[in-house]
């Protein structure tokens, strides 16, 4: 199996000044270049990394973050850790929806609480919160409701 | 929760006397209640781990039929009982309160656990509703993280004091012109809205425990 510093370093061959650094042992991918490595990470048959467990948005208050966690169910290897992070105003990352199916929901969640724009999601609708909710709650910076407030206001 | 002893106007003396003889004698009330308190149906619903402990409840080692409250009904339309067991979302609240609008009278509610009470530890969490009481009337109060199925018996108890406690005639359910509609919270901008019914719940208030 290959390690993870092994994958950064064919990572780094096969986009050279692309800006792919590492973080312990999770690979951080410029979201510019994430679209092209996902695929190469999938299909190259070298990793296969076919399964994405999971897809975690995070508030670093700086930047917002995306997590993706990797397995190979072909070559039973993993876990590999993906790092992408984005700006905090215009949020917005490529999704991998197309390339793993079982990002849909996940990105969803991520989208509801952390409020990431996935680029490409099918469908990108609020999956825990109503639809008329207005807020991204897990971001630091949410203020949370008063719940007793006088009843008419907001 | 202020219940009054059930108070009969036959002499407890006499009563007993006869019942000796093989006699029994009763009030319309007291039968009336005592059938009412010895049929509490459920509706059969959970929302979180206090349920496991009310399914607990009403298996075999418990046995919640006992007390005449076994048959959980899967319409809310032959429920006489509510117990609210596990975390009210606010996602969810609407729902509760409807089930509970679509309930014949007489209906009792019981909060099991620390969040249908309160929102529990989930208080300060932006998706959960801190206490079912913001919007309907509840008459027991059931504390614990999950209580005991020991706990809801006895607080099933309470309930059947309580029951036992009203008078037919002066029952709000047989007064004229009754309308007991709790209205539904919609889902505003940053929470549900209004957050509470003025009519059954102030802020701030100390809720009596009853258990």
């Amino acid at each position: 199996m290959k390690s993870p510093e092994d994958i950064y370093h064919d990572l780094e061959a096969k986009f050279p000044g692309a800006g792919i650094t590492r973080e312990g042992n999770a690979i951080v991918v410029p979201k510019e270049k994430w679209a092209e490595t996902a695929v190469f990470l999938k299909e190259n048959p070298e990793y296969a990394l076919d399964y994405l467990s999971c897809v975690t948005g995070v508030d670093y208050k700086e930047y917002l973050e995306c997590v993706y966690h990797l397995y190979s169910l072909q070559k039973k290897t993993g876990l590999v850790t993906i790092k992408v992070r984005t700006d905090r105003q215009k949020s917005e990352l490529p999704s991998v929806t197309p390339i793993w199916r079982s990002a849909e929901f996940q990105e969803r969640e991520a989208y509801d609480l952390v409020g990431i724009h996935f680029q490409g999601h099918p469908d990108l609708r609020r999956i825990l919160m109503w639809d008329g909710f207005q807020h991204h709650p897990l971001r630091k910076d949410y203020v949370q409701e008063n719940q007793d407030r006088p009843p008419g206001e907001f | 929760m202020e219940t009054a002893a059930n108070t009969s106007e036959i002499d407890q003396g006499l009563k007993s006397e006869l019942q000796k003889k093989g006699i029994v004698v009763t009030a319309i009330q007291d039968l009336y209640n005592w059938g009412r308190r010895s049929s509490i149906w459920p509706l059969q619903f959970g929302l979180a781990c206090c349920a496991i402990e009310m399914i607990a409840t009403a298996c075999a080692r418990y046995d919640m039929d006992r007390f005449g409250a076994g048959l959980f009904r899967a319409s809310p339309r032959q429920a006489d009982l509510m117990i609210v067991a596990g975390t009210v979302t606010k996602k969810m609240a609407p729902q509760v309160v409807r089930l509970y609008n679509q309930m014949p009278e007489p209906k009792y509610c019981i909060t099991m656990g620390a969040c249908s009470i309160s929102g529990g530890p989930f208080k300060d969490g932006y998706n959960v509703l801190r206490g079912i009481d913001r919007y309907i009337p509840v008459d027991v109060h059931l504390p614990g993280c999950p209580p005991r199925p020991e706990a809801l018996l006895h607080g099933l108890m309470k309930l059947q004091e309580k029951i036992d406690s009203q008078v037919i005639e002066k029952t709000e359910w047989y007064q004229k012109g009754l309308k007991r509609e709790f209205p539904v919270p919609e889902f505003g901008p940053n929470g549900l809205n209004p957050p509470y019914n003025p009519e059954v719940f102030t802020p701030g208030q100390q809720r009596p425990i009853t258990v």
